[in-house]
């Protein structure tokens, strides 16, 4: 484990009065990155009022240390919007989105919104916001349109996934994190955290917003099940820490069960949320992801190659077929 | 589908995860459109019994007003039991006599109508008085239908299928006597034969022909798992069986959507125009 490593070698060379520094430092809660989880209800189409709600949390979040605020996908507007997709989508320069910038400094977001294209194409959007400003946008690919969900008559896909630098400027991390973000469906899809895996994430940040539903069989929510196993699942395989925030509240009679959690890169739940409004706080750790690592090297062994040579393969395999 | 050895298990539900759920509904429900408290018919029978217990809960039993609504033929046993089940749980019921409006109706212009009819009639009255209360205590209209009578048709339309929220309609008659049961409701209201009460020594499972905990099983595979008509046979269903319940599903479909709207516009309402119900709240 790098930190007591690290300070073991540290306590050697230090005096007595550096040494108990150390030490404070490495209490629990210390350290790291402190990430919030913001489980809330958005109000269904009302951005002003959803803004004012991201802003007071960003604060109360910044106030209490955090490094990170995640909130549910489509956080801004709310989930089954149907026709108020192009009353509440904003474009990249919207006011609503500088304010969340500018909210963003001492501490990163990652918030939820209708992003509306030149070419007049809505996407469900995540957006993440650091050093006053907007960094990732990642659109939802995946749009779920089957049983009580209809996201490809009202929004348009996204067309890739990609990792990017979150810098937690305010951790003191010795270097910023690889990130990657799966809006909810994007996780029913395995090759979304593969593709995520192969850019070396450490943090997956999974905004959602399932609606609880599944009650036969004298077992819990379906739903909750599935994200059980998929949450664990890919933070284990992909050796990453695993931010799942998802909303609760009600829309037309819809629950949404919340459930968010954060789990490690062995794909234990550290935390978990219940199934009202609360702000999840946890510490994430690059030394747990080294450790974990270092006991299962499967991102080393990882036969990129053999994905890309077997991809052409089905390919040229499919062509010739034709 | 989902295999089990028994097919009857499938209709087995986490009781206080689905009390979590309806109960969030109701107050979250009711609460966002700027009301406090819900109205409801009660009839002494299981189904009520349930919506009210769920609302008391959700609300506080002071929020909420069931209305008992005999008519002159009425078992006695039912408005005892109402009573009963309102005790248990904390309300204070009105009560609402319908039968001089009902025979006001009859006597005069239709003294030969048949009972359907006049259940039917029945249940309007009742909705329209439960639509009068509802502006009297600035009430939601909470509904007490399950989702076995839903599919089968087995309601009136703009009778006791009309109302503003639902906190019943996707829980089989099975479910809903398990949720009574968790829930404490008076075990001899739990137990009793269901009837819709319309006329004497009526029971819902002789007019229907078949028992609820039978046609609650051909439902819940048909309709949620969407099984074949092979694997439902597997079950032990014969074929007129699944024949009947197939039909009478189809049949009362219309009674399940709002009207149908003559399409002219490039926006109709429902088809085009399509915004959430809780739009704005």
């Amino acid at each position: 484990m790098t930190a007591t490593t690290a300070q073991q070698q540290h306590q050697r060379e230090a005096s007595p009065e550096a040494q108990a520094e150390v030490l404070r430092e490495h209490e629990p809660g210390e350290g790291g990155v402190r990430v919030v989880l913001a489980q809330i209800a958005p109000r269904l189409g009302d951005v002003p009022a959803n803004l004012r709600r991201h802003l007071a949390i960003v604060e109360e979040a910044k106030r209490g240390g955090a490094h990170l605020v995640v909130f549910p996908e489509l956080s801004l507007t709310g989930y089954f919007l149907k026709d108020l997709v192009p009353d509440v989508a904003l474009r990249e320069d919207a006011p609503e989105l500088a304010a969340l910038a500018r909210a963003a400094d001492g501490v990163d977001v990652l918030a939820g919104a209708v992003l509306e294209s030149e070419d007049v194409r809505f996407h469900n959007a995540a957006l993440y916001f650091s050093q006053g400003r907007l960094l990732h946008v990642h659109r939802k690919v995946y749009l779920p349109t089957y049983g009580l969900f209809d996201e490809q008559r009202y929004l348009a896909p996204g067309d890739r996934f990609r990792s990017f630098e979150a810098p937690f400027p305010a951790a003191a991390q010795r270097r910023a994190w690889q990130a990657g973000v799966l809006v909810c469906e994007d996780m029913w899809h395995l090759s979304a955290p593969a593709l995520l895996a192969r850019q070396g994430v450490e943090l997956l940040l999974c905004p959602s917003s399932s609606p609880g539903r599944g009650v036969a069989h004298g077992e819990a929510l379906g739903t909750a099940r599935s994200y059980d196993a998929m949450t664990r699942n890919y933070a284990a395989l992909t050796t990453s820490y695993l931010l799942y925030c998802n909303r609760v509240g009600y829309e037309d009679g819809i629950n949404f069960w919340g459930g968010s959690r954060v789990v490690d890169p062995e794909g234990s739940v550290c935390a978990e949320a219940g199934d009202g409004e609360e702000l999840l706080w946890h510490r994430l750790d690059l030394d747990a992801v080294r450790r974990v690592r270092l006991a299962y090297p499967l991102l080393r062994d990882e036969r990129h190659d053999l994905v890309d040579v077997e991809t052409d393969r089905l390919r040229d395999l499919r062509r010739t077929e034709q | 589908m989902a295999q089990t050895v028994n097919p009857a298990d499938a209709l087995s539900i986490d009781t206080a995860v689905v009390e979590r759920i309806v109960v969030g509904f109701i107050r979250e429900e009711v609460r966002k459109v700027g009301f406090e408290r819900v109205v409801l018919g009660m009839s002494g029978g299981i189904d009520s019994a349930l919506s009210a217990a769920l609302s008391a809960r959700a609300l506080g039993p002071e929020n909420v007003t069931p209305v008992i609504m005999p008519y002159r033929t009425s078992s006695p046993e039912s408005e005892r039991d109402a009573r009963a089940v309102c005790a248990h749980f904390g309300l204070t019921p009105d009560l609402v006599d319908i039968s001089p409006q009902v025979d006001a109706y009859f006597t005069n212009r239709f003294p030969d109508a048949d009972r359907a009819r006049r259940g039917n009639k029945m249940a309007r009255e009742r909705m329209a008085v439960l639509y009068d209360m509802s502006m009297a205590h600035r009430a939601l209209v909470v509904g007490t239908s399950n989702k076995t009578e839903l599919l089968l048709g087995y309601g009136t339309v703009y009778g006791d299928m009309a109302h503003a929220l639902n906190p019943l309609g996707d829980l089989y008659k099975t479910q809903v006597w398990a949720l009574a049961r968790h829930l404490g409701i008076p075990t001899h209201v739990v137990e009793k034969a269901p009837s819709a009460d319309l006329w004497e020594g009526q029971s819902d499972e002789a007019e229907l022909g078949f028992a609820y905990a039978v046609v609650d099983v051909l439902l819940y595979h048909m309709v949620d798992e969407r099984c074949t008509r092979r694997e439902l046979r597997g079950m032990g269903f014969q074929d007129a069986f699944i024949d009947d319940i197939t039909r009478r599903v189809r049949d009362s479909q219309y009674k399940r959507r709002p009207p149908l709207i003559a399409k002219l516009s490039a926006r109709t309402i429902d088809r085009e125009f399509r915004y959430p119900r809780d739009w704005g709240r």
